[in-house]
């Protein structure tokens, strides 16, 4: 034994401190339970955590904007936008060469996609003018060809761009094109960029580069062998052009400095440079300031414009507001969703209260048989069961003939059960009865019958010891089963869809919309958040009320 | 006892019992309770005594014949109008209740008010002894005080009759033999009636003004306690009360209150005739352990003794207990005082033992 | 765009190759899996290509995957996966289009990867106008087009024979079925609102000629039931729950003459739409090359006409409509039950697929709003 009335950390019978010994003993055992788990754990993390993440993730993810046009959003950050006036030349510059990119790459048309969620319109205009990118371009390879004829020749222009020191640009423009593409564009281009070039063509240096990374990367091609894009024609008409641009280069003696000095001689035959112009004549859109405000508003790499979406409101310049009232439906179905899940909760409560009571009372034998029924539903598969309560419901089905064979209604006023909210709520119960009937039941099954005995001994009448006596403690069940029932029916879709027209249908039936039919994968995901967050508000609500500890799944 | 079932608090005149129309569990009950009376209801299980009692609380219905309370036909008044107070065997406390809000249970049902509530509340917990445990929750109590509570609620609406069923299965020895007393204690002192179901001897017949043994549906023997230990009216509630030892042979004699019986192993022993009728019959002796006598100068002299073997010695502090071979018989058991001068004997010694004739009664086969 | 080019034109002159020497059937090998809508319109496509194209190919298997009504999203999905499992798609023609603008659907060269007609005219040009698209590969034309009880039309009462009439409750009393979305249903509301039918996308472009779409709806909202599936429509005429309802031509087809239904065909105003395939970007080469030999096949004039016995749906290539025939099963002619015959096609729309990609996001948001309310 060791001395424990030493000070200090008490010690184990071979000096290591007790709590030392202690983790020792312990880690093995642990480490045995982490394994045992493991596969549990990682199945969770794969299956739950992951499609969460990447759900909330994607709900704020906007990086497509500023991935596929960077330089045309950095522009747009003086433009204020509000006073109508279109953004100048600049920005439409930064747009052609961006666009021109996105467009060989054939992202233009994600972006309009994704755009013309916010704003109509957008996708056929980014559409068109990726078509026709060419066209603005073409008057610039036209003009320096007939000012020198060297500049049709691929190897010109490779001979000019080759070089060292500009090696910065390169990844810059490789940066640019991962960004936009979303993959690695690592490796030998077979081009280094002569930092000379950089300084005296900046335009042209970048625009080269990109087609050159293009060229070499997603082609395969070899860059000294082929003609460079139209976009790269037009930079250079653009540097040649800038003031000072010809003093710059008076001095360059380097490889193709007579083709450029030729082409410095016939500035004059320049033909005139309006980005603006040309794109608005390609396309309109590009003349609506709303467009261009819609652009800014979503440049962001993160935005809360889905979540706004989400509840009926839209993203500004100014800040959020209301849609119009003709475009408000989210917040809508999200209240009818909570009100008509709460309705089936309800109607499960009411109708499975009764039967778990039975099962739980029942001799074996006729309790078993009564399981069967319950379970029978779980076996069949839910579009049945949802297609049959069609056959049962519709104006000419089974329930309606019934009652008018009865008498109970006019063969001309038949009641519409089904394609409307009734319908969604009688076949929901069905489907959810037993996650409420089951969890009852195990609750049920641990109430000693003696509780009534004692209670009707003391003078409680029937009702009263069912009241203040059985029901009580059935309570942990009717929370077990109003949980299950409330949670997967907030998540249903397949059977509103088919049974509950227009004013029967679930937030999950627009989730399910954005997801599989508009491809607005945003809207749906900020949706779902939304509706994660209410569940778990409503559970903390629960708790708060109820308490968690109330809810028993089973003895 | 009574005249007639009418004078009876409680009667049950010839009633039966079948769950499922084959079978009787309750065979023709006959049972008259004096007011203020304590009676267990005594059996193994299956021997009827908790349907019976159920039929009593009117949770269970007579299939035939007709149970009186205080003169009053009760077959067709449900349970909550019997004012019957019942402590079950799991104790039946609602566990979503404070021990408080299940003693004002039955008062509330009755429509008390609040103020009257709460004395005779107070009052029902100071019975028992738990006057400050009125906040708690049954899951907060031990088996114990569970169990007092129990009682409490029992009694706290002031019923002149108390079922219980069982109460005391659940806690251990020690605990269970002070609960016995503190129950026939409050059972005498508030003067209540009181049925009492158990299936252990011993409290049976340290509690009971009455206890009726159960078996087979039917009533064996219905005595206060020292009548059944003493005079078992058959082989039943011989072997079922206290320990007893059996020897098997067939009545040679009878006179008066004396007979003779040749035991199956060819000894003859003299015993007192209660349960045969003719010579001829066979019949089965019972002789209590303590009432075996090793000592010759204590018996007649004409008294028939066996030889016996000793095959066991167990030293039980109080007494001694001493397992013998005797006719033929290797669990003959013999109980002595520790007295300082008792003998005390070692396996294998062979000795001779008899008893007074008295003792030892022929009951039937 | 030169990558995919590139790309194309070397694959392209393969299949050309392979397209020539095809009796041969030398070329593909393997598993296909191809995605269509189930049912009689798989079947048809069964029938018409792929069993002739494996009697040809005995070493290819194609397996279906009915997962056209999906197609967009688990095209998308998978290639954000990056496991592309599908070899050739089948959609209409606005997902074409969707997949295309998202970079999930190839692009394509009609007449380099499509066959001649049989008198030489190149592909582009015996598709026409319904090249819609980059990427898109036409090969039918439906109609979204109307059926009504012939037993319920009232006493007195000229069957419906105008799309109005499905506005009209008081001639024609009894539940519509339309479609839960705003395509069709609001170009028919303007229609029957005064709008002239070249004009119907100038006003649908406006926020005041939506509400007035919306509007004219309101005047039989009460009396509609809102299908999401074609199989609905045929099924509640069937039931008698509805008078009259829109579907695709071809299920009214099926139920008014293979199996008896007391329905009529109401032509009027159908929207004639086009569906076809597409082809998955990042297909390996080797699949790529297969299906390409494949579709080169399945779209030639003789495959499109020989689809048309099995369901009546019009070929997608002017060459192939003389070629149309009989019924494989029942033996009538198919001509009259074809949307493009020109008695059928009196006064037809053709499904504005540029304009539906721009508005459909926001005419859906607001028709869903409507709905709601």
């Amino acid at each position: 034994m060791t001395d424990t009335t030493t000070s200090g950390p008490m010690l184990s019978a071979d000096g290591v401190p007790l709590k030392t010994s202690l983790a020792r003993a312990l880690r093995r055992q642990k480490l045995r339970a982490l394994i045992l788990i493991a596969p549990l754990l990682a199945f969770v993390v794969l299956t739950f955590v992951v499609p969460i993440g990447s759900m909330l993730f994607r709900s704020v993810e906007n990086q497509i904007v500023s991935g596929t046009l960077p330089k045309t959003i950095e522009a747009l950050e003086t433009w204020e936008g509000q006073d109508g006036t279109l953004p100048d030349q600049e920005v439409f510059q930064a747009l052609f060469f961006d666009m021109f990119r996105a467009a060989e790459a054939k992202e233009h048309t994600k972006l309009g996609s994704r755009l013309n969620y916010e704003r109509t319109g957008f996708s056929s205009v980014f559409r068109t003018t990726g078509r026709s990118l060419d066209d603005i371009g073409e008057p610039f390879q036209d003009w320096l060809e007939d000012a020198d004829p060297a500049f049709a020749e691929g190897l010109t222009w490779y001979e000019i761009f080759s070089g060292t020191g500009g090696e910065d640009l390169i990844e810059e423009r490789r940066a640019i094109w991962a960004n936009m593409v979303g993959e690695g564009f690592a490796g030998d281009i077979g081009f280094t960029l002569s930092g000379e070039m950089a300084q005296l063509l900046p335009q042209t240096a970048a625009a080269y580069s990109d087609w050159a990374i293009y060229t070499a990367i997603v082609e395969d091609d070899v860059v000294a062998e082929e003609d460079p894009w139209e976009a790269v024609y037009a930079a250079l008409a653009l540097d040649l052009a800038r003031d000072g641009a010809a003093s710059a280069l008076a001095a360059y003696s380097g490889a193709g400095a007579a083709p450029i000095a030729n082409a410095l001689a016939a500035l004059p035959s320049l033909p005139e440079i309006d980005f603006r112009a040309a794109f608005i004549a390609e396309n309109d859109g590009w003349g609506d300031t709303g467009n261009w405000q819609t652009l800014k508003i979503y440049s962001p790499d993160y935005t809360a414009g889905y979540f706004l979406n989400a509840i009926d409101m839209e993203k500004g310049l100014d800040g959020a507001t209301a849609r119009p009232e003709s475009q408000q439906i989210y917040v809508k179905l999200f209240i009818r969703t909570m009100i008509m899940s709460l309705i089936i909760t309800g109607s499960c409560i009411l109708l499975g209260y009764p039967v778990a009571w039975l099962l739980a009372n029942l001799p074996v034998r006729s309790a078993n048989v009564l399981m069967i029924l319950v379970l029978l539903p779980f076996w069949t598969s839910l579009l049945v069961r949802t297609s049959a309560w069609k056959v049962l419901l519709q104006q000419q089905g089974v329930i309606n003939d019934i009652l008018v064979w009865l008498g109970f209604v006019d063969d001309a006023n038949r009641l519409i059960l089904m394609n409307n909210s009734t319908g969604t709520i009688i076949a929901m119960t069905h489907i959810l009865l037993p996650f409420m009937i089951l969890p009852l039941y195990s609750v049920m099954k641990t109430i000693p019958p003696s509780y009534l005995r004692a209670a009707k001994s003391l003078g409680a009448t029937n009702w009263t010891a069912f009241w203040r006596v059985y029901f009580p403690q059935s309570i942990p069940g009717i929370g077990a089963g109003s949980i299950l029932v409330f949670i997967l029916a907030i998540g249903y879709y397949i059977t509103p869809e088919i049974v509950g027209g227009t004013d029967g249908v679930f937030i999950s039936n627009r989730i399910a919309h954005h997801i599989s039919s508009s491809l607005n994968w945003g809207l749906a995901a900020a949706l779902g958040s939304i509706l994660l967050v209410l569940v778990l508000a409503l559970y903390w609500l629960y708790d708060r009320i109820v308490g968690i500890d109330n809810v028993k799944l089973g003895g | 006892m009574f005249d007639t079932a009418k004078d009876a608090f409680v009667a049950f005149e010839h009633v039966q019992k079948s769950y499922d129309g084959e079978t009787l569990v309750v065979k023709d009950l006959n049972l008259q309770i004096g007011q203020g009376e304590f009676l267990t209801m005594l059996g193994p299980s299956g021997s009827g005594k908790t349907t019976c009692l159920m039929m009593l609380a009117g949770f269970e219905t007579a299939t035939h014949g007709e149970i009186l309370l205080q003169g009053r036909p009760i077959n067709n008044i449900p349970p909550h109008k019997r004012g019957i107070g019942m402590v079950f065997q799991n104790y039946a406390l609602f566990p979503h209740m404070s021990v408080a809000e299940n003693l004002a249970f039955p008062l509330e049902v009755r429509g008390m008010g609040k103020s009257e509530r709460e004395t005779k509340i107070k009052r029902a917990l100071d019975m028992v002894q738990m006057g400050d445990f009125g906040g708690r929750r049954p899951a907060q109590l031990s088996g114990g005080q569970q169990q007092r509570i129990a009682l409490a609620r029992a009694l706290v609406f002031e019923p002149e009759l108390v079922l219980m069923d069982e109460p005391l299965g659940a806690l251990d020895k020690q605990l269970r033999e002070h609960m016995q007393f503190e129950i026939t204690n409050l059972a005498h002192q508030l003067g209540i009636t009181t049925v009492y179901v158990t299936h252990d001897q011993t409290e049976a017949l340290t509690m009971s003004d009455r206890v009726a043994v159960f078996d087979d549906g039917r009533i064996q023997q219905l005595d206060p306690p020292d009548v059944l230990y003493e005079q078992p009216q058959n082989s039943f509630v011989a072997q079922f009360i206290g320990e007893n030892n059996t020897l098997s042979g067939v009545v040679t004699q009878i006179s008066g209150d004396r007979c003779l019986v040749k035991l199956d192993s060819g000894d003859e022993i003299d015993a007192r005739p209660v349960n045969v009728s003719a010579v001829g019959d066979r019949t089965t002796v019972s002789i209590r352990p303590e009432r075996v006598e090793m000592d010759k100068r204590r018996l007649s002299p004409d008294a028939h003794t066996l030889k016996g073997e000793v095959l066991e010695f167990i030293y039980m502090g109080d007494i001694f207990r001493t397992r013998l071979r005797v006719a033929g018989s290797d669990d003959f058991i013999i109980k002595t005082r520790n007295a300082p001068d008792q003998q005390r004997l070692t396996p294998g010694t062979q000795i001779e033992i008899g008893w007074l004739p008295d003792d030892c009664r022929a009951l039937d086969a | 765009m030169k990558l995919s080019k590139t790309l194309l034109a070397t694959s392209a002159i393969g299949v050309a190759a392979a397209g020539l020497a095809y009796a041969g059937g030398h070329m593909a090998s393997g598993t296909f899996t191809f995605v269509s809508w189930g049912g009689a319109y798989q079947a048809s496509q069964t029938n018409a290509y792929t069993v002739p194209y494996t009697e040809n190919n005995p070493d290819v298997e194609i397996v279906w995957d009915e997962s056209s009504n999906e197609a967009v999203a688990k095209l998308r999905a998978m290639n954000e996966a990056g496991n592309l499992t599908w070899d050739l798609v089948d959609v209409v023609a606005a997902d074409a289009l969707r997949l295309c603008d998202e970079g999930l659907a190839m692009e394509i060269d009609p007449d380099e990867m499509l066959a001649p007609a049989p008198d030489g005219t190149p592909a582009s040009e015996d598709f026409g106008d319904l090249l819609v698209g980059d990427c898109f590969i036409p090969q039918i034309v439906y109609s979204t087009t109307f059926g009504y009880r012939t037993d319920m039309v009232p006493a007195g009462v000229e069957p419906p024979n105008d799309i109005c009439d499905v506005f009209d409750l008081e001639t024609y009393p009894g539940m519509r079925s339309l479609e839960s979305r705003p395509i069709n249903n609001m170009e028919w509301a303007l229609m029957c609102d005064g709008v002239a039918k070249e004009d119907i996308y100038d006003v649908l472009a406006t926020e005041a000629g939506q509400e007035q779409a919306l509007a004219k709806l309101d005047t039989i909202r009460d009396s509609v039931i809102w299908w999401n599936a074609g199989a609905d429509t045929p099924q509640l005429l069937a039931d008698g729950e509805v008078f009259i309802g829109s579907t695709y031509n071809g299920r009214l087809f099926s139920a008014i003459v293979e199996q008896n239904q007391p329905i009529g065909m109401m032509w009027d105003a159908q929207v004639f739409d086009l569906d076809g395939w597409i082809i998955p970007t990042g297909l390996p080469e080797d699949r790529l090359a297969r299906v390409m030999d494949f579709v080169y096949f399945a779209t030639d004039t003789q495959r499109l006409a020989d689809q048309a016995a099995y369901i009546s749906y019009g070929p997608a290539r002017l060459s192939s409509a003389p070629l149309v025939g009989t019924h494989a099963e029942l033996g009538i002619e198919m001509a009259p039950h074809m949307p493009t015959d020109p008695a059928n096609a009196t006064n037809s729309i053709l499904y504005n697929f540029e304009f539906w990609a721009d508005y459909r996001d926001d005419i859906d948001a607001k028709f869903q709003a409507w709905l709601a309310q």
